[in-house]
């Protein structure tokens, strides 16, 4: 099996790992109270994830009028904050089920983290619609079921309504997939554990033995799984992108929009799984499993994807003078140049200008630059999203509704909040549940473990010795040579 | 999960390659194997163990179809006989914008389906306890597990211990 790996390949699982080291390193950390980094993370986030219950509180007694939206800016940063966080989900999905269908190795010491990561990152998105509503009680309304004032339906054909079945479904779907990969280390939790603990891993468990027609079952479902999701993934930013072009706004009515928001979606996912891969390896000690290389492939799709959303913003610019039409020529004047000048550059600088530094290899193995970087991307793409929707509902078709909007506290403090709240949950599910998914990474363990493409790479260096020493000795076996010798 | 109790009588290997090093023999001796357990999927056992292709996928096929079927009809049915409405001045049977939610229940439907389908064939569920033969079948050890109504204890003794098995364990399920 180790045969077929190329020797110039990078060891994914690196200090000689055996099956059982691999159970011992993995599983350990839900074992043991928390270190005093975590609990200073942890205390923080909870702090502020109170912060926002405050706000939504705050918000939904005194009303929507306590945030700033106005008639002229009826989306601030609470859609905002939505499309931020549903896009950071998108990685964590990319990850598990287009990597898997690619049967990228890599991912399986990320794809448990960056799963976990779509789930808290969805919760966090889903609440911003709901409290947008102003009044929350009547959230039943959006799901269609024959009400009690007739058989009165939500508008099918409308994009908001599309959001609501796209983002539960893209909930659910996430919350299974992750669930099914799971119950397999729960079940190595079970048999470590005595007590409660035993009782309770039983459970989650699912009785899982282990037994192949199960682990048949088990990758068929996997495989089935990634193949849905991966069309889902994409469909859902399509369809968060429709809430904006279908809309007859200039600026926001452009057919580019989804493949642009998908692109800025996946680059702003994986700059936050480095984000929370890099303070997770440490914290857990994983190392040896989240290696460089893992990061130097992330950032690779960092660098592509947000190249691609600087392509977009080009095409956008371009079409917008190309059109001829005044109205989208304004739009685009008016976010480079208009009263929300800072957040477009901001926007470009984060987005566009900044990844390209890892076109350096030096840069893409830089633990403090990934880290940088990725706090950058995501405040670009953060940006990205209010410049689209705040700066172009700013200035709308009649001057004298012109407007400027500044967010209040309240809505800062949901915004911070809500980072709060998923900081919480990704810090617990490291408390609960393996960070790195135990059964895949022993499954590549003999064709990714150091100690197992060591020996070729010493094959690989013989071979290259001899080829050296032919060479020196002017006895090289290219085909250039061969015609020659003819 | 069965009413009458097995004796099993089961070796432990400490690599895959052993594993399927003993199922080759097995299938040699036409031994007739309980069961294999291992702690991740091994690739290559199950055509030597002669486990046909899981029908799974099928199963999903005939869930996303339902769910395509529900959400298409759902909605013509809504908005042409139960309750018309004009948006826009559209057609009420504007079937361009019912796609997206035709497709996310596809999804939605196949994998709920796929997934209820997975444990209730599997027999597993939340609250199951099937019987564990070792602890460590879910750390690192590979267990090739013979039912001694079908072959004889010593005989798969002797078998599990020519064939390298680390631990030889009885146990009644």
């Amino acid at each position: 099996m180790s045969a077929t790996v190329s020797p110039v390949r990078e060891p994914l699982v690196q200090g000689g790992k055996t099956y059982h080291q691999i159970t011992e390193d993995l599983i350990s950390p839900t074992e043991r109270a928390p270190g005093k980094e975590w609990l200073a993370i942890f205390g923080i986030s909870a702090l502020l994830a109170g912060v926002m219950v405050f706000c939504i509180i705050w918000t939904i007694w005194v009303g929507i009028g306590s945030w700033n939206l106005n008639r002229t800016i009826g989306w601030g940063w609470d859609i905002t904050n939505f499309v931020w966080w549903v896009g950071i989900g998108h990685a964590g999905t990319l990850i598990s089920a287009i990597l898997l269908l690619f049967r990228q190795k890599w991912r399986t010491a990320v794809n448990r983290a960056a799963e976990a990561m779509t789930i808290f990152a969805v919760m966090c998105a889903g609440l911003y619609p709901l409290i947008h509503m102003g009044r929350i009680w009547l959230a039943i309304f959006i799901f269609p079921y024959p009400n009690t004032r007739g058989s009165l339906w939500p508008n099918f054909n409308s994009p908001l309504l599309w959001d609501v079945f796209a983002i539960s479904t893209y909930f659910t779907v996430s919350v299974l997939f992750w669930y099914v990969g799971l119950v397999p280390d729960f079940a190595t939790i079970r048999d470590r554990a005595s007590g409660l603990r035993k009782r309770v891993y039983s459970f989650l468990a699912f009785g899982w033995t282990g037994s192949a027609k199960h682990w048949q079952r088990w990758e068929a479902l996997s495989l089935v799984l990634a193949g849905l999701a991966t069309p889902l993934v994409l469909s859902v930013h399509t369809i968060v992108s429709f809430d904006f072009a279908t809309s007859v706004i200039p600026g926001w009515h452009t057919t580019i929009f989804p493949p642009y928001f998908v692109a800025g979606a996946v680059f702003s996912g994986f700059a936050m799984v480095q984000t929370l891969m890099l303070i997770t390896r440490r914290l857990l000690n994983l190392q040896e499993y989240i290696t460089l290389g893992h990061i130097e492939s992330m950032n690779k799709v960092i660098l592509v994807t947000g190249t691609v959303v600087g392509v977009a913003y080009l095409t956008e610019l371009f079409i917008a003078w190309y059109s001829g039409y005044i109205y989208e020529q304004f739009a685009f004047f008016n976010r480079a140049l208009g009263p929300y000048y800072w957040s477009y550059f901001g926007m470009m600088f984060c987005n566009v200008i900044s990844p390209q530094i890892f076109w350096s290899a030096k840069m893409r193995r830089s633990i403090w630059w990934t880290f940088f970087m990725s706090i950058f991307i995501n405040i670009g793409m953060w940006f990205e999203r209010f410049v689209i929707i705040a700066t172009t509902l700013a200035r709308d078709y009649i001057p004298s509704s012109w407007s400027y909007y500044v967010p209040t506290w309240v809505e800062v403090g949901i915004f911070i909040g809500s980072m709060g709240f998923f900081g919480v949950c990704f810090l617990l599910f490291t408390r609960v549940a393996p960070v790195v998914a135990v059964a895949e990474i022993k499954s590549i363990l003999k064709t990714s473990g150091d100690q197992f493409v060591g020996p070729i790479r010493a094959h690989h260096n013989e071979v290259m010795e001899e080829y050296h020493e032919a060479e020196a000795h002017g006895k090289v076996y290219s085909s250039h040579h061969h015609e020659e010798s003819h | 999960m069965g009413q009458y109790n097995k004796d099993i009588v089961f070796g432990l290997y400490n690599d895959e390659t052993e594993l399927m090093h003993a199922i080759k023999e097995a299938n040699k001796d036409h031994l007739d194997i309980y069961d294999v357990y291992t702690p991740f999927p091994v690739h290559g056992l199950d055509p030597l163990l002669g486990l046909e292709e899981s029908r799974l996928h099928i199963a999903g096929f005939i869930y996303g179809a339902i769910g395509t079927l529900t959400a298409f009809l759902g909605m013509t049915w809504i908005f042409t006989k139960d309750w018309p409405i004009v948006f826009g001045g559209k057609p009420h049977w504007s079937v361009p914008a019912f796609i997206p939610i035709t497709f996310e229940l596809t999804v939605l439907f196949a994998a709920i389906g796929m997934v209820v389908s997975f444990y209730t064939v599997c027999g597993l569920g939340p609250g199951v306890e099937n019987p564990i033969l070792d602890k460590r079948i879910t750390d690192d050890k590979f267990c090739l597990a013979f039912d001694t109504h079908h072959v004889s204890v010593e005989q798969a003794e002797k078998f599990l211990k020519t064939t390298g098995a680390a631990e030889i364990h009885n146990k009644t399920i």
